[in-house]
């Protein structure tokens, strides 16, 4: 293991990767496996771990442990596209600001203290009480929060490679800015700017929780992590499992990121704090 | 430059480079919260279409709509409104509730939100009370236990607990004081006029809650300002010259780890402002933050608007003061660049 992989040779890298791969096994294939349908009523609600449900049923007499199966998914992939929302747009703008040197630096810079001006909660609150509830304003919300701060470092990632030789030298064989940009500057700029993916994909995994939690997501009768958690807070002391289980799934994931991500970071030696603001990471 | 041009730069900057500096900062502040409300309206009110149509839901009858939207104002320009809004809003007019209105009530959102805000203020401010000495004091001890198990534990914590969302944490700590050891009440329900600090024991769950998820930042901050302050020469200088290790600590590491620390710590309370928006929905604890909550389930559009602006400008606040408190500080910040 050497070089890109050095990271997992330290325990927080390798405990890290180990936590995701479980998790993320659970959330992908955990739903071939789970003994029944999420949403069927299989027993008394609120029952107690059993052999026919190890971890009892919910308030509506469902399987917690087929619910929790099937519930990892939609909270992953939910935020893996806003995560990859994000950087597509940031991306798009901060190549485009650093090469074109334009005025849509001050811009983006303006964009970035707007958006600090706002918990990055509240702006998607705002969000869905005028658009309504729905997946793609989650995903969208979530990219709009994140994407000035991408665009910010890779706009100062490209105006860095820009003025290297083999950048001059593909705009002197006449390849045009879209070619240039693709094959000279994205490989080279890659590196500083995927470095704390790990943690606006743990940003996006908290922020769509938390919407969904605030029954501002996904709909009953869909599992989720979040949602179960606050359908069935309610009555934790019937049933605790149903309540304790996909917060420790929830917990266990973004502790696994963050764990990752802070051993890529130091491996590179970059330093890795999650941001408190729970929100806009700059640069 | 010349030397006139050079003496009149100085001048006019040792006049109070900090009123300058907060003159500058307020301007910014006050940018970005115009920038704010726009977007706020924006998103409530232009994107979808209708307003006063979300506000009945999809059962409404065209009727009940074009009445609402008369009511609500919506015939005007969409300008309009939004001066008017922003006009009230500035006085302290919030609006009439809307999903009052579709009621054929006139519920003010200020006679809404006035008792929550106060509600609000008190859990935040229990939260930071705690959280600025408690992460000052574990931050520096994990500075002086540097590579030892109290530094990892202390580092390691903080990571974990900064990666779990509110509700998770929450509903964690629920699950264990709660339903396991019968300590503390699940919820912090306080009924309507009465004091939260009344009843103290409903808000230990809550401060804990927040403090959790803001700590982490905070320590790790400290922790790395006063590692390198123990580093310097003055420390290794004060330490031979025979000071006692504690004068040593306060008086010369941590005073200097102090600076950096408080924009991160100054985050940090911009953090409790965003995040009592979950901790009081987990806990059923009526502040601004559930408020806002149930007016964006009920799109009580009006209602969402002027609390958003509201949190929004006690975000900004803050940051300003932060960075007042940072130059006052750090002399060095108040000379030119």
């Amino acid at each position: 293991m050497t070089g890109r992989l050095r990271f997992l040779r330290t325990p927080s890298g390798a405990i890290g990767i180990g936590i995701l791969t479980c998790v993320l096994l659970v959330a992908f294939v955990g739903p071939y496996l789970a003994p029944h349908s999420p949403t069927a009523v299989i027993g008394a609600p609120l029952s107690g771990a059993s052999g026919h449900a190890p971890l009892g049923t919910d308030f509506l007499g469902r399987d917690v442990l087929s619910r929790l199966l099937y519930g990892g998914r939609s909270v992953i992939g939910l935020a893996l596209a806003a995560t990859a929302l994000a950087y597509l747009i940031g991306m798009t703008i901060g190549l485009i600001a650093g090469y074109s040197r334009s005025v849509v630096d001050p811009i983006l810079m303006r964009t970035v203290d707007v958006m600090l001006a706002f918990p990055p909660l509240l702006f998607l609150l705002v969000l869905i009480a005028g658009t309504g509830q729905s997946r793609t304003v989650m995903v969208v919300g979530v990219a709009i929060i994140l994407a000035p701060g991408i665009s910010r470092i890779v706009r100062t990632a490209t105006q860095e490679v820009a003025v290297r030789g083999y950048v001059e030298a593909a705009v002197a064989r006449g390849e045009r800015p879209p070619a240039v940009l693709l094959r000279e500057v994205v490989p080279n700029i890659l590196a500083p700017v995927l470095v704390d993916v790990g943690l606006r994909f743990t940003f996006s995994i908290l922020i769509v929780a938390s919407v969904n939690f605030l029954g501002l997501g996904l709909q009953p009768p869909s599992s989720n992590w979040a949602v179960m958690i606050s359908e069935n807070r309610q009555y934790i002391s019937l049933n605790w499992l149903s309540v304790v289980a996909p917060a420790a799934m929830i917990a266990i994931l973004t502790i696994g990121v963050n764990l990752t991500g802070d051993a890529i970071a130091r491996s590179l030696g970059r330093s890795y704090t999650p941001s408190t603001t729970r929100g806009v990471v700059t640069a | 430059m010349t030397a006139l041009a050079e003496r009149r730069a100085i001048e006019r900057r040792s006049v109070s480079p900090v009123v300058g500096f907060l003159g500058r900062r307020l301007l910014g502040a006050l940018a970005a919260l115009l920038a704010a409300s726009v977007l706020i309206f924006a998103a409530v009110q232009v994107l979808p279409g209708n307003a006063a149509s979300a506000v009945l839901g999809r059962d409404a009858t065209p009727q009940a709509i074009q009445i609402l939207s008369k009511q609500m104002g919506l015939d005007r320009p969409a300008v309009t409104r939004y001066f008017d809004w922003l006009g009230g809003f500035v006085h302290g007019d919030l609006g009439v509730s809307s999903v009052a209105l579709a009621q054929g009530q006139h519920t003010t959102v200020s006679s809404l939100i006035s008792s929550p805000l106060k509600n609000s203020a008190i859990l935040a401010g229990l939260a930071a009370l705690l959280m600025i000495p408690l992460s000052l004091g574990l931050g520096a001890l994990a500075a002086i236990r540097a590579g030892k198990p109290t530094d990892h534990v202390i580092s390691i914590g903080s990571l974990v607990s900064i990666s779990a969302p509110e509700f998770v944490t929450g509903s964690l700590l629920v699950a264990l004081f709660f339903v396991g050891l019968h300590w503390l009440p699940p919820v912090a329900i306080v009924p309507p006029g009465a004091d939260p600090l009344a009843t103290p024991k409903e808000l230990i769950l809550p401060v804990v809650t927040l403090l959790f998820a803001s700590l982490a930042a905070g320590i790790r901050m400290v922790r790395a300002g006063m590692y390198e302050a123990l580093q310097t020469e003055y420390v290794q200088a004060a330490r031979l010259n025979g000071l006692a290790e504690k004068r040593v600590l306060i008086r010369y590491a941590l005073r200097n780890a102090l600076a950096p620390s408080v924009q991160v710590l100054a985050q940090n309370l911009q953090y409790l402002v965003g995040g009592v928006i979950v901790v009081e929905t987990v806990f059923a604890y009526p502040g601004i933050g559930s408020q806002l909550v149930s007016a964006v389930q009920n799109r009580d559009l009006t209602a969402v608007q002027s609390i958003a602006m509201l949190i929004a400008v006690v975000y900004v606040l803050i940051n300003v003061l932060a960075d007042l408190i940072v130059m006052l500080l750090i002399p060095k910040l108040r000379e030119p660049a």
